[in-house]
């Protein structure tokens, strides 16, 4: 009975983890294109993490590095080309203008904090 | 809401103050903008961009530049050391509590749990403090990484310690739901590895310290102050106060401030640190001078035309910068495989706990339970996200204290990959300061004839070989007439008509198109082009009236440098507009394989694209503005410089200084790096092929080994310093010519 129940629970949460971390996403903040968004880099994470931009329209990420662990000095856009380096403790603006929609992944260097802009 | 300060030149009355102001008032996002006259400033506040700012000024009519020195890295230090010093703490504490454990548990000096449970309640509650004391971090960051759909390093710390120490706690608090040979507790496992952790976040710290060397060495070369000349009066004042168009004195031994051209006085410079380049530099009234390079004996008064992030230094700096955070192709597919490393790693720690507790021996779950952990905490994907990027950082920083500046990774990639390398030859094989060096008159003509013709038509002409010209007609005191109806014939010569008649000067392909029987002169043109000189042929109103006999003096080091590039296996071309016989010449000097003569400037890149259809990798040597198609048709461009006024950015690599050891230094960098690349990512895969595995106990059936918790621990610690280290050793590196 044990057997059946830690096997059912083991592969429960094997699907729990394809579900959560590869299937599901969550929810994203929209940015306007006038104001910048602040993303706040602390604890390992982008917040937030998924932001709605829209195409075409320039818009600013304004990153606050709170975590000073080397992690955390730079973010990377690989598929835009940019990288930035995030000072402690100071607003670091970065610029965007992304024509085409898709998914673009900003992500520390050793790919630990990832967020993913959502261009609409 | 930010206050910038400007420099603004070109003011000359109240009424551009104005104008400025209004310009800068029309910006979007600009509160308010005021200009002070007497300073010669404006200061802006809001929240602007500041290049539309500087674009608003040009706009008109003036000119702008920010005003402020490089931003230091002291504030990066502090937080750096800041952070060390945590690490160090939150290590220390943890180890101070783990290591008494790990020795009890190691020689089992204690009673088990059954007999002094509440002695192991206290140790449980002891690591508990470890756990949120030194690992806090780890947790929150896990959870917060969780809420958001992600997973990384944080996760698999705590969930590794957390495992150990929960499943310890259940077995302190009730013994007997598992059997009696499966109650040992992982306190000290779990108190040992976060110390382990923090200990080696310490110590990478430490050591990426070292890779931002050339950056900060860069940034150190700009003097804080500056000795600027206002009213009469010699100041001192901070670097970001001096403006654009202010004169400033530069006394023996000092750094140049700003960058600038001479007014008054002469000096040699050492521009070593910026290019590479160990012999100081002459330069006198109208030479320019750098900021961050340092006067020699003598004394001199500049005007400032670069001040801030217009420096020459300034955008080296940025370039270096920005070519650090760049990434090669290898890069981006490990950045795939990190990416989604960690959830991949959580299954593989579930499925290694199913594993033990279905086919393991007794106690099962025990021996589940440590396995699964030992997984979770061995897989380091930081290991194979830090192998590329801290290698590139470490090498592009390297080849910038040569005066190699490269554009970005995938530049430094292919640079260790070529297998030709074509040469421009004036400026680039030869010192590019052609000089008359004969003057043959013929058909009864007189030397001062030929003269005076060539420099009628030659005048205003920016060429290399019309500067020869002119030259040597300011030293004979030609007294020229002036050109009409001038005709620039690329890659013949040029035409025109002087006190009414025709005048044509080029090479020998000019005259043969022209009609123009050479007759005798050719074998006199064979002999000295075979000499590597250039020969240009005047003719007047259809007659060869003489030949002019230009030398281009052949670097001297270029011949050591080719060599160089031979040992590491590569073909070296020259191409030229040259005549055959000339360039041969040029090309014996040095020791070139293949000369490419006669081609015309359109048709360089056509000879690049040649080589590259027979499957060499091509680079290709130029001064990046007369070859602008073949660099960027070659798989790499170099453009070489003259010092500090290289076009900087116009290339994928760009060599401060004129010395063809650049590209031998470049290429030899690039392997150096790469291969520090591979070794990076060798190590930190190998690690993560053969950890993993192991901790999930593959060996158990055939070996009964099984990887202890806390060994996992320091593996993982130690591996991203490894890492680190590798890279560090390219710090090292020393090319041949230095």
């Amino acid at each position: 009975m044990n057997v059946f129940i830690v096997n059912g629970l083991g592969l429960l949460i094997i699907a729990g983890i394809i579900y959560w971390f590869w299937l599901s996403k969550p929810g994203a903040q929209k940015a306007e294109g006038e104001t910048a968004i602040d993303v706040i880099v602390d604890n390992g994470v982008y917040d937030p993490a998924r932001i709605e931009v829209p195409a075409g329209k320039t818009v600013t990420l304004r990153f606050i590095r709170k975590d000073a662990s080397p992690c955390a000095a730079k973010v990377v856009f690989d598929d835009l080309g940019v990288t930035e380096e995030l000072p402690v403790g100071k607003p670091h603006d970065v610029m965007l203008k992304i024509d085409e929609p898709g998914e673009y992944a900003f992500t520390c260097e050793m790919q630990m904090y990832r967020g993913v802009l959502q261009v609409v | 809401m930010s206050e910038i300060r400007l420099s603004i030149a070109g003011m000359s009355c109240a009424g551009c103050v104005a104008s400025v102001e209004k310009a800068l008032n029309n910006v979007p996002g600009v509160v308010e903008a005021s200009v002070n006259f007497a300073e010669h400033t404006a200061t802006v506040t809001g929240d602007v961009d500041e290049a539309l700012l500087i674009k608003a000024v040009a706009d008109a009519g003036y000119e702008a530049a920010v005003m402020r020195g490089l931003d230091d890295e002291s504030e990066k230090q502090a937080a750096e050391t800041a952070y060390y010093r945590a690490s160090m703490r939150k290590f220390i504490v943890a180890g101070v509590i783990g290591l008494p454990l790990f020795i009890i548990s190691i020689f089992d000096l204690l009673p088990g749990v059954e007999q002094a449970r509440a002695l192991w309640l206290g140790i449980g509650l002891l690591s508990l403090f470890v756990l949120l004391y030194s690992g806090r971090h780890f947790f929150i960051g896990a959870w917060k990484a969780f809420r958001v759909h992600n997973a990384n390093m944080d996760t698999l710390i705590a969930l590794g310690t957390g495992t150990a120490w929960v499943y310890s706690m259940i077995i302190t608090l009730f013994p007997d739901i598992v059997p009696a040979k499966g109650r040992h507790v992982y306190y000290e496992a779990a108190a040992i590895i976060i110390a382990l952790i923090n200990l080696g976040s310490a110590l990478e710290m430490r050591a990426r310290g070292k890779t931002s060397e050339a950056i900060r060495r860069l940034i150190g070369l700009q003097p804080r102050k500056a000795r600027v000349i206002r009213d009469g009066r010699e100041l001192d004042v901070p670097i970001d106060e001096v403006g654009l168009g202010e004169t400033l004195r530069v006394r023996p031994g000092e750094k140049i401030p700003v960058d600038g051209e001479i007014i008054d006085g002469s000096s040699h410079v050492d521009e070593s640190m910026l290019t590479g380049e160990p012999m100081p530099v002459e330069k006198q009234v109208g030479d320019t001078v750098a900021a961050g390079t340092i006067n020699e004996q003598g004394s001199f008064l500049f005007r400032a035309t670069g001040i801030g992030e217009q420096t020459a230094l300034a955008r080296i700096i940025e370039m270096v910068r920005r070519a650090q955070n760049t990434k090669p192709a290898i890069g981006r597919l490990v950045d795939k495989v990190a990416g989604v490393f960690v959830p991949v790693v959580l299954i593989v720690a579930v499925l290694t706990f199913l594993a033990w507790y279905n086919f393991g021996p007794d106690p099962r779950i025990s021996y589940a339970v440590v396995t699964m952990m030992t997984v979770l905490i061995i897989a380091c994907p930081c290991a194979l996200g830090l192998a590329t990027p801290i290698s590139i950082m470490v090498g592009v920083g390297k080849a910038a204290e040569f005066g190699v500046l490269i554009r970005n990774g995938e530049a430094l990639q292919e640079a260790g990959k070529l297998t030709a390398v074509v040469l421009d030859k004036t400026g680039t094989v030869t010192e590019g300061r052609p000089a008359v060096v004969d003057i043959l008159p013929l058909d009864g003509h007189d030397r001062a004839t030929v003269l005076a013709m060539a420099v009628a038509v030659e005048t205003g002409s920016e060429h290399p070989l019309a500067q020869a010209i002119l030259s040597a007609g300011e030293a004979e005191g030609v007294a020229a007439s002036a050109a009409e109806s001038f005709t620039a014939i690329a890659g013949h010569g040029v035409s025109a008509t002087v006190d009414g008649t025709r005048i044509l000067f080029g090479n020998d392909r000019l005259m043969q198109k022209e009609g123009i029987d050479i007759g005798e002169a050719g074998e006199r043109l064979a002999a000295l082009s075979g000499r590597g000189n250039t020969v240009m042929l005047l003719a007047i109103d259809g007659r060869l009236a003489g030949l002019v006999v230009v030398a281009d003096p052949v670097k001297p080091d270029s011949a050591e440098a080719i060599a160089r590039l031979h040992k590491l296996g590569i073909k070296v071309y020259m191409l030229t507009g040259d005549h055959a016989d000339t360039a041969r010449a040029v090309a014996d000097k040095v020791g070139i394989d293949e000369v490419f003569a006669q081609v015309l400037p359109e048709d360089k890149d056509k000879h690049v694209a040649e080589l590259q259809a027979r499957g060499e990798i091509v680079g290709m040597v130029g001064d990046g503005i007369n070859d602008a198609p073949a660099l960027a048709r070659a798989n790499v461009g170099f453009a070489i410089g003259t010092g500090t006024d290289v076009a900087i950015e116009s290339a994928d690599i760009t060599l401060m200084r004129g010395s063809l050891h650049g590209v031998a230094d470049a290429i030899a960098i690039s392997r150096a790096t790469v291969r520090n690349i591979w070794q990076n990512l060798f190590g930190a895969f190998i690690y993560n092929t053969l950890g993993i595995p192991v901790a999930a106990g593959v060996l158990y059936p055939f070996t009964g080994l099984l990887l202890n918790p806390v060994i996992a621990g320091a593996a993982m610690a130690m591996s991203s310093v490894t890492v680190v280290t590798n890279a560090n050793r390219l710090r090292f590196f020393r090319v041949k010519s230095s």
